[in-house]
Order: C-alpha cells, then sequence, then structure tokens
C-alpha cells in the first residue's frame, strides 16, 4: 500500500470540524514559541500587578531599547549554538568595535557612515581569524573564543589607552537613540502589513501551482488580521510616547533577516544540518568547515553592529563595555528553547528569549528591588527554563 | 565432569528480535573454549549476560559458574563470580599508567588514601604473568602497543582473581607477532587452570589454541564438540547452513559496460602508514549489483568511504569512470559525479535525527534546489512527497522527525535521499542491518528496479544469504585484499566464508 502523506490530503481537510482545523493552524507554527510567549505576557502581568506604570508606553519603550543589544546578540549567538558551537568572545567584540568606533570619530573626527563601515569591517575580519581557527585548525570554540574574549579586551584597552572616548557626533547617536518619527512609524506599519498580504497571497499561488493542500482562505486572512493587529498596537503604544526606537527596528529588521537566513536558505539548511549531525553533513557533500567559519563571521559582525548601538546608545566609549554580554545571549537562546547541542532552536525563540531577561531587569528595577536581585532572579530563571524544557520533552517521549 | 561455566536455556529477546533462543553453553574448567558464529548470531549478547551487563531478569534461563546458579545485576556482581572480559575495543584509561589501570576499581586503600607501595609491588607480580615483565608500570598507557595494551587488560583481570577470562576477539587489532604472544600466554594460563572463553571468527586461531568449540547460529547453540572432532569447513557450514528459501526477489538483467575501474587503490589509516585497504583493483558494470563481502573489519568500509572521498585517511591508486581518470577528494565531488554512499550507521552518519522526513531527503540535493542560495522549498517538497511515495516511507507526513521512525522506514529515508542525487553508481555499506524481514524484502526490490534502469550498485554486506542472493558477481575481502571473485553462480556461503577468513 502506498504511504499516503499528509500533504496531497486535501479532501481530508473538509470533513474536520472547526475545532480541529484551528488546532492544525495553531500546529503549524512553533508551540514551544507559544509557551514562550505565554511566560512573557505572564512576567508582564506579574510585574504590572506589583507597578502600574510596567506597561506604560514610556517604560514599554525603554525595555524595549533594553532588549535591543542583547537580541542583537542573541541573534548571532543561535546560529553558533545551532552549529554546535559557543561564542564566549561576543561581548569583547561588542567594547572593541565600540571602541574603535569611538577612537575613529572622536579622536580622528571622521565621519558616522565611513565610521559604521570600518567598525563592521572590524567585525568581519575577527569573525574570520576565530572562524578560521574553529573550522580550519579544528581548535575547540570554547577555547578560541575564551581566548578571543580575553584578547580582544585586552586590545580595546591598549589603543583606547584605558580612558572612556565621548562625546559622539549627532548622527552617530541616532543609531542608539532615535526615534522613528510619528508618522513615519505609521508609514512602516503599514508596509509591514501589506508585505505580510503579498507574501500570504504568493505563497498561495505557489502552492496552487504545484498542487499542494491548501488552508481555507479565511485562515489566511485571520492570519494576516491578527498579524495587522498586533502591528498596529505595537505602533499606537510605541508613538504614544516619543515613536518606535531605531534599535528596535534594526533588532526587528535583522531578526527577520536571519529568520530567513536560517529557514529559507541553502546555507541555513547546511548550518542546522551540521549542528545536527556533523559527520552525516559532512558525507551529504556539505562544505562543513566553511560554513562553520561563515557562522563565526555572522556572529562577530552581529557584535560589532551591538557595538555601534550601544555606544551610540550611552554616548560613549568604555573598557568595560559589553562585559558579561555573551553570557546574556547565551541565556537568551537558552531561554528561547535552544538546545546546546546543536541543530536545534530558533532567531525568534532567542530575541523572545532576549525580552524575557530584559523584563525581569526592568520590572525589578522599577519594583525598586536591589541590584543583586536581579541577578539572582535571572539566574534561577534560567535554570528552571531548561528545566521545564527537558521535563516537558521526557515526559512527551515518555 | 566439573564444568567452569554452564548456561542453560538462555533466551533474550528485544523487542521483535529474538537475540539468543535457548542457548546452551557448557565450558570446561581449565580449557580453552571456542564460541563462532556469524557477525549476529547472538555472541555479543551472550557475552552482555555473562557480564551482568543485561542484569539477571532480563532474560530466560540460568547461568552457573562451578556449579553455583548465579544471578548477576551488574558487572561487578560478575566481577565478583570470577567472570573478566576482555572487550574488542580496549577499555583502559589511556592518559594512565599501566598501574593505576590496573588497580583501577579495586585500588588497595586505607582509610581512602591509596597504597601506592602495595600497588606497585601487586601489579609488577601480575605483569610477569603475562610476560610484560620489562614494562614499567609507570608508563602511560597510551605508550603502549596495541597488543601490550592487551595484555595489560588481562593483567588487569588476573588481578581481580578472574578464573574465567571473556575474550571477544583479542586478536582483531594485533600483528603477526602479537597474536603469537597472546596465544603463548593463553596456553600458559590455562596450565594454571584459568577457563578462557574465546570468541573469534578467525578459524585458524581457533582450531590452533581451542580444546572445544561451540558454534553459535540465529541466536541458537548449533554443537559443541572438542577441536579434534571438527574440520574448519564443518565450522563453517555450521556457521552459515541455514535454508535459503525464497527471500530474495529474482530479477533478470544483464550487466552493460564498464562504469568504474579501479586500479591499485590502497586506503591508509588517517595519521599512519598502516594500510586498511592493499592495493585492490576491480571494475563495475552498469546495471550490475556487485556484492563485497567479508568479515567486521577487513577493510570495507574504508574502501567504499575512501572511493566517496570521506574517509579521512589517505588514499592512492587510479579511479577510472566512464574511460576518464577521476579524482575525488570530497563527498561533494563525488555526489557531481554521480556516486551515492548509504553509510554503515543511518544513526550516526546518514541522517540528522533531529530534522524531518523532507529536509534528510533533501540534504544532498540541496545544491541544486536553491536559486541564488534560496532554497525551492515547493521544489524541494514535491520531490521528497515523489521519493518517498517511491520507496514507500510510512510515516504520517513529511513533518515527521526521522528520529522517531523505525530502522526499516529510516534507512528508506536514507536511500531516498542518496536516489534523489540521481545517482549513477549507489554504494550500500550494510544496507539491511538492524531492520526487519519486510523492510528488507522492499529494499532488495529497490536494488532490483535501479539496477533494472542501469544503475550500479556496490553492495557491502556481512549477511551472506543477501550477498548470495542479490550480486551479480561477488568480491571477498580480508584483511585490506580481495581474496576472492566469485560469479552469482559459483558463490557458496562456504567458498565465501573460507575466503572471508584468509584462505586463498
Amino acid at each position: 500500500m502506498d504511504a499516503k502523506l499528509q500533504h496531497s490530503g486535501n479532501e481530508a481537510d473538509k470533513t474536520l470540524t472547526g475545532k480541529q482545523k484551528a488546532m492544525q493552524l495553531l500546529g503549524k507554527m512553533d508551540l514551544r514559541a507559544y509557551t514562550m510567549i505565554a511566560a512573557l505576557l505572564g512576567i508582564w502581568v506579574f510585574f504590572s500587578f506589583m507597578n502600574e506604570f510596567f506597561l506604560s508606553p514610556r517604560n514599554l519603550s525603554n525595555l524595549f531599547l533594553q532588549m535591543s543589544v542583547t537580541s542583537i546578540l542573541a541573534i548571532g549567538m543561535l546560529l553558533v549554538i545551532v552549529a554546535g558551537h559557543i561564542d564566549l568572545s561576543v561581548g569583547s567584540i561588542v567594547g572593541l568595535t565600540g571602541g574603535i568606533a569611538a577612537i575613529l570619530q572622536v579622536w580622528y573626527d571622521w565621519n558616522t557612515l565611513p565610521v559604521i563601515l570600518v567598525t563592521l569591517f572590524v567585525g568581519v575580519l575577527i569573525g574570520l581569524i576565530q572562524g578560521w581557527w574553529v573550522a580550519y585548525q579544528a581548535v575547540p570554540a570554547f577555547i578560541v573564543t575564551l581566548g578571543g574574549m580575553m584578547m580582544f579586551r585586552g586590545v580595546l584597552m591598549g589603543i583606547s589607552k584605558g580612558s572612556t572616548i565621548a562625546p559622539l557626533e549627532d548622527t552617530f547617536k541616532l543609531i542608539g537613540s532615535g526615534y522613528i518619527p510619528y508618522l513615519m512609524g505609521w508609514g512602516l506599519a503599514v508596509v509591514a502589513i501589506v508585505v505580510i498580504a503579498v507574501s500570504q497571497w504568493k505563497q498561495r499561488q505557489t502552492r496552487k501551482k504545484y498542487g499542494f493542500a491548501l488552508s481555507p482562505l479565511y485562515a489566511d486572512v485571520i492570519k494576516i488580521l491578527f498579524y495587522a493587529v498586533l502591528i498596529g498596537i505595537f505602533v499606537s503604544l510605541m508613538n504614544s510616547y516619543k515613536g518606535i526606537p531605531f534599535p528596535i527596528i534594526l533588532v526587528l529588521v535583522l531578526a527577520i533577516l536571519f529568520t530567513f537566513i536560517a529557514k529559507k536558505t541553502r546555507m541555513g539548511r547546511h548550518i542546522y544540518a551540521i549542528g545536527g549531525n556533523t559527520e552525516a553533513a559532512r558525507l551529504s557533500g556539505i562544505n562543513v568547515r566553511w560554513r562553520t567559519m561563515t557562522v563565526f563571521v555572522f556572529s562577530s559582525l552581529l557584535a560589532s553592529i551591538t557595538g555601534i548601538v550601544l555606544t551610540a546608545r550611552v554616548n560613549a566609549a568604555t573598557i568595560g563595555a559589553g562585559t558579561m554580554y555573551e553570557l546574556d545571549a547565551i541565556a537568551a537562546c537558552v531561554i528561547g528553547g535552544t538546545s546546546l547541542m546543536g541543530g536545534s532552536g530558533t532567531i525568534v525563540g532567542a530575541v523572545i528569549g532576549a525580552l524575557v531577561m530584559a523584563s525581569l531587569d526592568n520590572g525589578m528595577s522599577i519594583m525598586n528591588m536591589e541590584n543583586f536581585w536581579q541577578f539572582i532572579v535571572k539566574g534561577g530563571v534560567l535554570i528552571l527554563a531548561v528545566w521545564f524544557d527537558m521535563y516537558s520533552r521526557r515526559k512527551k517521549t515518555a | 565432569m566439573r564444568y567452569a561455566l554452564e548456561m542453560k536455556g538462555i533466551t533474550k529477546e528485544f523487542p521483535g528480535v529474538k537475540a539468543l533462543d535457548n542457548v546452551q553453553l557448557n565450558v570446561k574448567k581449565g580449557e580453552i573454549h571456542a564460541l563462532c558464529g556469524e557477525n549476529g548470531a547472538g555472541k555479543s549478547t551472550l557475552i552482555k549476560i555473562l557480564s551482568g551487563l543485561y542484569p539477571s531478569g532480563s532474560y530466560e534461563g540460568e547461568c552457573l559458574i562451578h556449579g553455583k546458579p548465579q544471578s548477576f545485576s551488574s558487572i561487578r556482581d560478575a566481577e565478583t563470580a570470577g567472570i573478566a572480559i576482555i572487550y574488542q575495543e580496549l577499555a583502559l584509561v589511556s592518559e594512565m599508567t599501566v598501574a593505576e589501570n590496573i588497580v583501577l576499581g579495586a585500588e588497595p586503600s586505607r582509610k581512602g588514601v591509596i597504597d601506592w607501595d602495595q600497588v606497585t609491588h601487586d601489579v609488577q607480580r601480575w605483569l610477569a604473568e603475562v610476560g610484560l615483565k620489562n614494562i614499567n608500570p609507570q608508563e602511560k598507557i597510551r605508550n603502549l602497543g596495541v597488543g601490550q595494551q592487551q595484555l595489560v587488560e588481562i593483567a588487569k583481570a588476573l588481578s581481580k582473581k578472574a578464573e574465567i577470562l571473556l575474550l571477544d576477539e583479542p586478536t582483531a587489532s594485533l600483528t603477526d607477532s602479537e597474536v603469537e604472544i597472546l596465544m603463548g600466554i593463553l596456553q600458559e594460563l590455562r596450565k594454571r587452570g584459568v577457563t578462557c572463553l574465546y570468541i573469534s571468527h578467525k578459524l585458524n586461531e581457533v582450531f590452533r589454541i581451542a580444546d572445544t568449540i561451540t558454534v553459535l547460529r540465529d541466536g541458537q547453540t548449533v554443537s559443541t564438540r572438542p577441536t579434534s572432532q571438527m574440520t574448519e569447513d564443518q565450522v563453517i557450514a555450521q556457521m552459515v547452513g541455514r535454508e535459503l528459501t525464497d527471500r530474495f526477489p529474482k530479477s533478470k538483467r544483464s550487466p552493460g559496460e564498464v562504469l568504474l575501474s579501479v586500479q591499485d587503490y590502497s586506503v591508509y589509516e588517517p595519521g599512519t602508514k598502516s594500510k586498511k585497504v592493499d592495493r585492490i583493483s576491480f571494475e563495475i558494470r552498469k546495471g550490475e549489483i556487485l556484492g563485497i563481502a567479508g568479515l567486521m573489519g577487513a577493510g570495507r568500509t574504508e574502501l567504499v568511504t575512501s572511493l566517496f572521498g570521506g574517509y579521512p585517511g589517505k588514499s592512492d591508486g587510479e579511479v577510472w569512470m566512464d574511460g576518464k581518470n577521476i579524482r575525488i577528494q570530497s563527498p561533494k565531488d563525488a555526489i557531481r559525479l554521480g556516486i551515492a554512499l548509504v553509510t554503515e550507521n543511518r544513526k550516526e552518519t546518514g541522517l540528522i535525527l533531529g530534522m524531518d522526513i523532507r529536509q534528510n531527503l533533501s540534504l544532498a540535493h540541496l545544491d541544486r534546489l536553491h536559486r541564488g542560495g534560496v532554497l525551492q522549498e515547493n521544489e524541494e517538497v514535491s520531490l521528497a512527497e515523489q521519493y518517498s511515495q517511491e520507496l514507500r516511507v510510512k510515516a504520517p507526513s513529511l513533518e515527521t522527525v526521522v528520529g522517531t521512525l523505525s530502522g526499516g522506514n529510516q534507512q528508506k529515508v536514507v536511500i531516498g535521499k542518496w536516489l534523489m542525487t540521481q545517482p549513477r553508481l549507489l554504494i550500500l555499506d550494510e544496507p539491511t542491518r538492524g531492520i526487519d524481514v519486510g523492510a528488507k524484502y522492499e529494499i532488495y526490490q529497490i536494488m532490483n528496479r535501479l539496477a533494472e534502469k542501469g544503475i550500479s550498485i556496490v553492495m557491502v554486506s556481512s549477511e551472506l544469504p543477501e550477498i548470495l542472493g542479490m550480486s551479480d558477481r561477488i568480491l571477498v575481502m580480508h584483511e585490506g585484499r580481495f581474496t576472492a571473485e566469485l560469479s552469482h553462480e559459483e558463490a557458496t556461503q562456504e567458498n565465501i566464508m573460507y575466503a572471508a577468513t584468509g584462505g586463498q
């Protein structure tokens, strides 16, 4: 008998009840992402009970600003972890590239654009060097990036002569602390909704062309409306304070871009395959070394972007900038459901993980809890998140 | 007659498989007793029961040591009863010294503090017993040769007052002179009354040293007889002697012209000069199924993996395809030339277990499934659907994670992955290992269909019936060389086994 596969099960859909259809629709999206979002909402509800200002537009705007640095790092870290490695150097790279940017602008009077380009170039270069050691010389990533973590911090101390470098030009500061004006914000929202609608429609057309089963039209419409409402709420919230913070736009663009790379490109598939089973990937004709190096280039590039954003936001480069950020990024990935064994994890999860961490920080500080509590609570949440994940998976297999 | 070791009516079942079926084993005190059988006959399972790795209660039957019934629930229990095992893969800690290894887990100590003087004293005595007087007990294990390490293992066993030694393929990685030393020491131990259970498929060794031979086949005891009443041919016949029923679909095909020709091909172990494959030559025709038989460790996997560009060690020799000299440096080169390799171990080297069926199927074909780096997902899904239907993969959907599939379905996914690359030469390394009879039959049918289409197939297999049933031509490999080339008509289980065990 032929194995009947669901893709051709067009007729079967018609006999499903409404409830089953809804389940099917939900099931297609990542179930773990829902648990994450539920946990995040839980944290928000808790803090809004404890302090009414938590959900105010002003505080939410702040919260998103705070999460942006960890989020960008977490995107790069996610790719590294998925490929089965780790990058401990990103915090130092943030400091070093931020320092280089500030030195070029403050000491040498460079314009903002060339400063950014050179800084990003340094990021790529660092990634190439570290990636080469890991991929082609087979030195464990833990060691290479631990060494990098120390060395880049040392370089930063050397070139900055231990001083704080400030202030930067207004154009540079915009990257970290600019807001999208009111009308432009709504403009972006409309563009985003149109893009979502068009891509849904295009997807329908190609699925039709290949003769695959289509979800009912109303389901697609509901999906688009859902996103439209979400975007609308977000923009109006941000606009009722100062507008959308620019770093948030950057996070969204990078998250979408890298989700596309991870899910829709050959390179992304290769990275997941390498992390899932390196030997099988190699014997399937995948250039494991090249891909591994690429992953480290991405991670360092994103760290240099973070360096620029951070320097722009605090309007200064210091020798301590970015210290311990790698651990925040790793924690964000792990809270977001990424396995440190490699092969699994999503960028959306990592970004939500970063949001969870930022929410805990923010919520506890507006509750006027002392600083030390933040470390204790965040550490506890990290362990609980992983425990819960493993526990639920064990239950599923048992 | 007192037996050192008796096993009565041992039956051990795994889900879907009876690994041991009412096995009887009687080993006399102070003898060297050989246990022979094909790969998968149940030897390893038997050892795991004896060693306590499968605790009592997980199997049926009875184990007696010196007439006393035993119920081992752990390895330690077995050790206490005087059983020690020398594994095929050495179980020594290579960064520790000889002395530390010998006493590992049983260090003489006072209040938790190890008495190293006592250790050195004892260790020297045991080393002398296995002919390693000249070894410094403070030498690290990794500085010793494989043969010496094997002897250290035996010394370790003796130190635990072992009266029954289980040796599982002890000579698999030894040189000839090391084998000599080992044989001498086993004879020495026999004089002292130590009982040995010697597991090997090297029959010449078995006949040299064993007093008694027990043959296992398909989890059952075939016979136990003194070596003097047996011949090598009889043992081989007993090892393989099962009826060949119609388990292999017949197909009519006539191989065409030569597709691939390999000349003087050698493969070296990574980082060394030792040859895993030694100057072999062969060719394969279009639409031909070429079987490569041999025992484990004969170099078959190294040969095919190296031809595919996936073996870490160096190789030399020439490979010709369609009359053109080709050089394959990586699996990518091989795929481009239309060569595919279904590896021996699907879980370790074939599949990404956490990915779904679609992603696994397309993995080797991604280079032709993208436009500017962006995957053509619809194309991918329709190809995946096509191959999973063609191979009858039984799963709820293409989104099913392959780790949850049965062995047979996993194997079909691996084969599908390679068929998607549209190979001209398909190499299958142990294609039916660990899968049930029904799935085996389906895989044989797939092979016949492909051969009829003109695809050349190389099948490496340790299962003789499958080699005999499916191959147009059979090459037998022994220690890196071909020791026989047999046509489908002239091949028998006996002459393959004879060549595989080293007879020319």
